[in-house]
């Protein structure tokens, strides 16, 4: 593909909101993870909650949106002047000619809960009056929020392929482009807290009662977390600037919820990314790591033999937790900050690294000179999905 | 790119079985009679998957199978894209149903077909495909931006296949998303003109008024369900009728659609 400025983005999660908040926890190794109940979830296990979600304020025209996904999409294009750059973006091009494209996997589910919520207390057939499938629960509404936020008028999408939706914007959004179907785009991820997800996860056996330890012998699953991130994307970049340089995405046809063990299908995904850029030119590769047994093995085996052990790497959900739908856009923001800063994030949490864990899984944070960056999500339904980033050329 | 070929489709909703049975009704020759579907069950699926295949996958299924059989396309040779306003609202029910109780048991297999690309992982697992697949949501612009997304994935060497489906919610989310009755819609796209028997069509922008159809009960079908607001294309297709339709887009404005067989 051809390379697209990044001129923009931001994120927020349990880390904090905007990007000094996290290059500042990403250095402290300061985890956003919290042994606390989600609401009324009954379930011990560390969850990644961002902080002041319940008294966000949406703009009044777009109230009936109101629901906890949207209030943190609401506070996440609130950081680094995201909004500034988009309404000058939206100057240059016109409304109609910028696409939105944002991953979720959840939406406003939230909402949906509450609702059956109040539905079983009461003993009511019918649900509440309040609940707005449209604004809410549906996937599309968060890509509809944040298109009317933005004051945008063109084509819109929400992404929804489990835990690489916010990764597979990026590909969407390069192939629409290309297509000129628009001249930039928004993307982005935003996914929250629900119920659905936390009993979900236990049920499959997937949740640690212990914070996440990605790679680690002792790793015993996932925490999870939410997030919100967004970029800009414009064509034609000046050389040097931050660009998003190549999307690899393939499909393990292997099982439901349980990846291909061997990671074969994965590093497909990842060779497509990289395209001609050898694979020894990548500087740090941001895992999709989410500390369960089978993920973390399998990723481990794309890695390897595609770069061996050579290429250092780590998982970031230590200090956010999976942020599921979001993940991408997350992990997109810490590799274009690792760029930036030219700092390595460690694999936080991990204590013993898996003797069967073979890639070069960073211990220690490390400072240097970031290049490139690779970042891998992979999700329900074998979904693959890698992403470069790096200067333009 | 500015034109795309049609290699195929497929359409399956009650009344409509299949883009073969289909035709007449489209071109008005034969009159539109509700029957409900027969029951199917994906023949493609490991017995595994099959028993776990919701409602809203099968529908999808049904769909795809049948764009594949019309043109005798080797679907594992397809990138594709599923499109669907609203995955399924049976299983979003009974999990949200269940964590309503102070158990909040919830089945491990409901969850896992809740994610909104169940679809788009049970036919890769059925055709053993692993090329890239993507899912996405548009609420009642599904079939719109599915057609999009679909378009800018063609490549010279890449054919697309675009399904667009949603099954009915159960009481009560029916109230509050109520879909008349499960439909899915399929379009082989293609860059090459040679493999295009139905035609081709051409993608802009538009500020014309979105196209309806003037048969009532097409018409009827086109509200009913969001992979239906195909229909005024389809409708062309089965006519083999050079035409230009616009289709609502999932932004403000409406695409239009230019067909010539």
């Amino acid at each position: 593909m051809r390379p697209l400025a990044i001129t923009s983005y931001t994120v927020t999660s349990a880390v904090g909101a905007g990007r000094d908040a996290h290059i500042g926890a990403l250095r402290a190794e300061r985890t956003g993870l919290g042994e606390q109940r989600f609401e009324d979830s009954t379930l011990a296990c560390w969850i990644g909650a961002v902080a002041g979600i319940e008294s966000v304020a949406l703009p009044r025209a777009l109230a009936r949106f109101d629901c906890r996904n949207n209030r943190l999409a609401e506070r996440a294009l609130a950081q680094d002047d995201f909004l500034g750059t988009v309404a000058a973006a939206r100057e240059r091009y016109g409304a109609r000619r910028i696409g939105v494209f944002i991953g979720t996997s959840t939406s406003g589910v939230r909402q949906t809960e509450l609702a059956y919520r109040e539905r079983a207390a009461a003993s009511h057939e019918n649900l509440p009056d309040w609940f707005d499938y449209r604004t809410t629960q549906c996937t599309y509404s968060i890509a509809e929020f944040t298109r009317q936020r933005l004051g945008l008028q063109g084509l819109a999408s929400a992404i929804s392929a489990a835990c690489a939706s916010s990764a597979k914007v990026f590909a969407s959004a390069a192939r629409a482009i290309e297509a000129g179907f628009c001249d930039a785009a928004v993307v982005g991820g935003v996914d929250s807290l629900c119920l659905t997800t936390l009993y979900g996860f236990n049920a499959l056996q997937l949740v640690s009662p212990d914070i996440c330890r990605p790679a680690d012998a002792q790793r015993r699953g996932l925490s999870i977390g939410e997030a919100g991130g967004f970029a800009l994307l414009e064509r034609a970049p000046a050389s040097g600037v931050p660009a998003c340089l190549g999307v690899g995405e393939s499909s393990d046809a292997h099982h439901m919820s349980q990846p291909r063990p061997d990671g074969s299908i994965a590093k497909v995904a990842m060779a497509r990314a990289l395209g001609a850029l050898p694979p020894e030119r990548i500087s740090y590769i941001n895992l999709h790591g989410t500390a369960t047994p089978a993920n973390d093995a399998a990723e481990d085996a794309a890695v390897n033999s595609l770069f061996g052990a050579r290429v250092p790497c780590s998982s970031t959900k230590g200090w956010t937790g999976h942020t599921l739908g979001a993940a991408g856009i997350v992990e997109a923001a810490i590799s274009l900050l690792a760029i930036e800063h030219g700092f390595m994030p460690r694999s936080l949490n991990t204590r013993a690294l898996d003797p069967d864990i073979h890639a070069a899984v960073l211990l220690e944070a490390r400072s240097a000179r970031v290049e490139y960056v690779l970042s891998n999500s992979f999700g329900f339904g074998g979904t693959n999905c890698s992403v470069l980033f790096g200067a333009a050329p | 790119m500015s034109r795309w070929f049609i290699r195929s489709v497929g359409i399956a909703a009650p009344g409509l079985a299949g883009w073969h049975a289909s035709r007449g009704i489209l071109r008005g020759e034969v009159p539109y009679a509700a029957v409900a579907e027969t029951p199917y069950a994906p023949a493609l699926l490991p017995p595994n998957e099959r028993r776990r295949a919701t409602a809203s996958v099968r529908q999808a299924f049904r769909a795809a199978e049948d764009a594949v059989n019309v043109a005798g396309v080797d679907a594992r040779e397809l990138a594709s894209v599923f499109a669907s306003s609203d995955a399924d609202m049976a299983v979003l029910h009974r999990i949200c149903a269940a964590l309503a109780q102070t158990s909040r048991a919830i089945s491990p297999t409901d969850f896992h077909n809740s994610v909104h690309n169940a679809a788009s992982g049970y036919w890769s697992i059925a055709m053993q495909n692993t090329a890239l697949t993507t899912t996405l949501s548009a609420f009642d612009a599904s079939f719109t931006a599915g057609l999009l997304e679909a378009a800018a994935l063609v490549d010279a060497q890449r054919d697309v296949l675009l399904v667009v489906y949603d099954a009915v919610a159960p009481p009560p989310l029916q109230a509050k998303r109520p879909l008349a009755l499960p439909a899915g819609v399929a379009v082989v796209l293609s860059a090459r003109a040679g493999s295009a028997p139905l035609g081709q069509i051409a993608i802009a922008a538009s500020d014309a008024p979105e196209s309806s159809c003037a048969n009532p009960a097409l018409e009827a079908l086109r509200m009913a369900n969001p992979a239906l607001r195909a229909l005024p294309l389809f409708e062309l297709l089965a006519a083999q009728r050079a035409a230009t339709v616009n289709l609502r887009g999932s932004g403000d404005a409406c695409v239009a659609l230019s067909y010539a067989p």
